[in-house]
């Protein structure tokens, strides 16, 4: 589902560059883990994934399905079926939560050419999938993550995964900030979404939330690269040994 | 400044000089009424009208900008249109003509036509100052508008509407209001063209607010992309009054809205809320002057401007604190979110404090669209455009909030934010 090949990217502004010659590949159905020290590239990925455009790709590519999404903007690629759960969720004060998920399930069902839901079959879906993680009604009256704490902002972003159905999934450290009982509602709501058809892309420092949602594949990131893939079991010897043996090794 | 020497009359004194000739025996009024006229066009016909010389009218320098007036026309006003808030209570003001039906109980309405013919309009018709350029051209030409008393302890459920709805010529109209002591009310001032031809306009408000009266009044302007609007609202809030004024800039060529006022009672509060959404080559100026003259009163003002094109804005916010006015509370800000190069926005907030236990503030930003609020969007789908629609929106919406107790209102002030932004986005 997922090839990145070669991949290396810089920050446009500057230049500096942070993926330098990356491979990786997740296959539909697939849950991977992207593990690495701070710095190594992790968050750059999954933003350069999404679309982001501080990024420039110098070299490389990335392709979904298939083909390649360089081309793509960041809606584009959304309506394709790319979902970013971000670390840190952004506030919008002055755009209402329900609004702004009425308008981007509509604008991706657009995209794809399928009928706009009608109010009644909208508001159902954001009602059932709301309860399964526990969000309140009250919170989705607030404007967009606005005055949210921690726990709710990833709550909220697994809702809009929910809502949104898209066919990889990516989450840039969604387990941070949150406590044990926040991890756990959040796994469930992941592990809900795992599916033969969609494949997952779990970015995260710490062994702990892979107890939750426990991955296909665990790759380790360090300076742009994936220096190592293995199982589950990988991530468990770098919870007990570090980084550090690893890296000396690839270097 | 020597008020007798001749000064050469540029198009539009000219035109204004001459409106007011035309009507002479036919503009209303009595023997004071009619000599202040004569005193306030002669005056503008000797001084003319201000420039940037004059320092309240230096960023909008009305001699330059006001490049033509269009005679005045008795058959120019346009029909009444549909209250922007379902149920209001419409009074429409059509050629200075006050429609004065079915009014809801505890209010008291009459033509300002009569005040005028009797003579007691005669008080409120003076100039604020020399500089009240908006009062001098209102005060010559005005024909008609409404007289309007809210009796004590009245709460009215649904909102007011005055309209004035005018098609091209001239319109001058004044609305003298008083809420009663502990009245409640929602009224919207709401200034309208009916097609593209230009038009001028002149308003001027007069609120007094009693003991315990808590008015909400909202300056909606949706003028004609030619259009010139002058208006003012004055007002003076009594012991615990609180009065919350909402102004909307969405229309006209040129447009000068003043706001000027006196917190006079002890425990009283002045909320001042502004929109400016400015497109084209138009030019909109906000000008506001408060003054606390007592302890223990709050204020506090926002303007959000949102900029296309090559359009003009201006704020200019001045708060006086009197000496005796200990404890004063006041903050003013004025944040724009400039959308083009060529767009341009100036903003003078001031503060004069006399009084040495306070809280006052100020502050002026102007941004971008936030480029992270924007990738979020997007990174759900939403196309580009329609993302920085929202979050343009967004900027603006965020203050129309505050009137959450009335979400019809709500929802009637939001369609006209985004149907303008639809339009020029």
């Amino acid at each position: 589902m997922l090839e990145i090949k070669n991949l290396h990217a810089r920050i446009a502004e500057d230049g500096t560059e942070i993926i330098r010659g990356l491979d990786l590949t997740v296959r539909a159905g697939e849950v991977a883990a992207i593990m690495g020290p701070n710095g190594s590239g992790k968050s750059t990925l999954s933003y350069i994934l999404s679309g982001r455009e501080d990024y420039e790709v110098t070299e490389g590519d990335i392709l979904y399905n298939g083909e390649s999404i360089l081309e793509l903007d960041a809606s584009e690629r959304a309506a394709k079926g790319i979902f970013l759960a971000f670390q840190y969720p952004v506030e919008i004060p002055g755009v209402a939560t329900m609004q702004f998920l009425k308008v981007a399930m509509n604008e991706q069902r657009k995209y794809r050419g399928e009928d706009e839901l009608t109010t009644p079959e909208f508001m159902r879906r954001v009602k059932e999938a709301a309860a399964e993680l526990k969000i309140a009604p009250e919170m989705l009256r607030r404007p967009l993550n606005v005055g949210f704490s921690g726990g709710e902002k990833k709550r909220a972003e697994i809702l809009q995964m929910a809502l949104l159905e898209p066919k990889l999934c990516v989450l840039d450290e969604t387990d941070s900030g949150l406590d044990i009982d926040a991890l756990k509602i959040v796994a469930d709501g992941v592990n809900a979404l795992r599916s033969p058809d969609r494949a997952v892309v779990v970015i995260t420092h710490y062994q702990r939330l892979l107890d939750y949602i426990v991955p296909d594949t665990v790759h380790v990131l360090y300076k742009g690269q994936v220096i190592k893939s293995g199982d589950k079991t990988l991530a468990h010897e770098l919870e007990a040994n570090g980084y550090a043996d690893l890296i000396e090794a690839a270097a | 400044m020597n008020m007798q020497q001749a000064i050469k009359m540029t198009a539009a004194e000219t035109a204004l000089v001459d409106a007011y000739t035309a009507q002479i025996g036919d503009l209303p009024g009595d023997g004071a009424v009619l000599s202040l006229r004569d005193t306030l066009v002669h005056e503008l016909k000797t001084a003319g009208l201000p420039t940037r010389r004059v320092e309240a009218w230096h960023y909008t320098d009305l001699r330059t900008l006001l490049r033509a007036v269009p005679p005045a026309d008795p058959s120019a006003f346009a029909d009444r249109v549909e209250p922007i808030v379902a149920g209001a209570t419409v009074l429409s003001v059509r050629n200075g003509e006050a429609d004065l039906k079915s009014l809801p109980e505890g209010i008291t309405a009459r033509s300002y036509t009569e005040s005028l013919l009797d003579g007691s309009a005669v008080a409120g018709l003076a100039v604020l100052g020399f500089d009240d350029a908006i009062g001098r051209i209102n005060g010559g030409l005005v024909r008609g508008g409404l007289e309007i008393a809210v009796a004590e302890g009245i709460e009215l459920e649904a909102p007011l509407e005055i309209q004035v709805a005018q098609s091209h010529g001239q319109a001058h109209t004044r609305f003298p209001v008083s809420f009663g002591p502990g009245s409640k009310a929602t009224v919207i001032e709401r200034h309208l063209s009916t097609n593209g031809d230009a038009s001028l306009v002149s308003s001027v408000t007069d609120l007094t607010l009693a003991e315990g009266a808590d008015v909400i009044w909202i300056i909606l302007q949706q003028q004609g992309a030619a259009d010139t609007h002058l208006g003012q609202i004055r007002f003076d809030l009594g012991k615990d009054a609180k009065l919350h004024v909402f102004v909307i800039n969405a229309g006209g060529k040129l447009v000068r809205q003043e706001l000027h006022g006196r917190a006079s009672g002890e425990g009283s509060d002045l909320t001042l809320r502004g929109i400016n959404l400015l497109g084209g080559e138009s030019h909109t100026d906000v000008t506001f002057t408060l003054s606390h003259d007592v302890p223990h009163t709050t204020s506090s003002e926002i303007i959000r401007n949102v900029i296309f094109d090559r359009a003009k804005g201006v704020f200019q916010g001045k708060i006086l604190v009197a000496k005796d006015a200990q404890k004063t509370d006041a903050k003013m800000s004025c944040n724009t979110l400039l959308l083009s190069d060529d767009a341009d926005f100036s903003a003078k907030p001031e503060l004069e404090i006399f009084a040495d236990d306070v809280q006052c503030g100020h502050g002026a930003t102007v941004i971008d669209i936030d480029h992270t609020q924007l990738f979020y969007l997007l990174s759900r789908g939403i196309p580009e455009n329609k993302a920085r629609a929202m979050l343009v929106n967004a900027f603006v919406a965020e203050i129309v909030e505050e009137l959450e107790d009335d979400e019809a209102l709500v929802e009637a002030l939001e369609g006209v934010i985004s149907a303008w932004l639809e339009k020029h986005a």
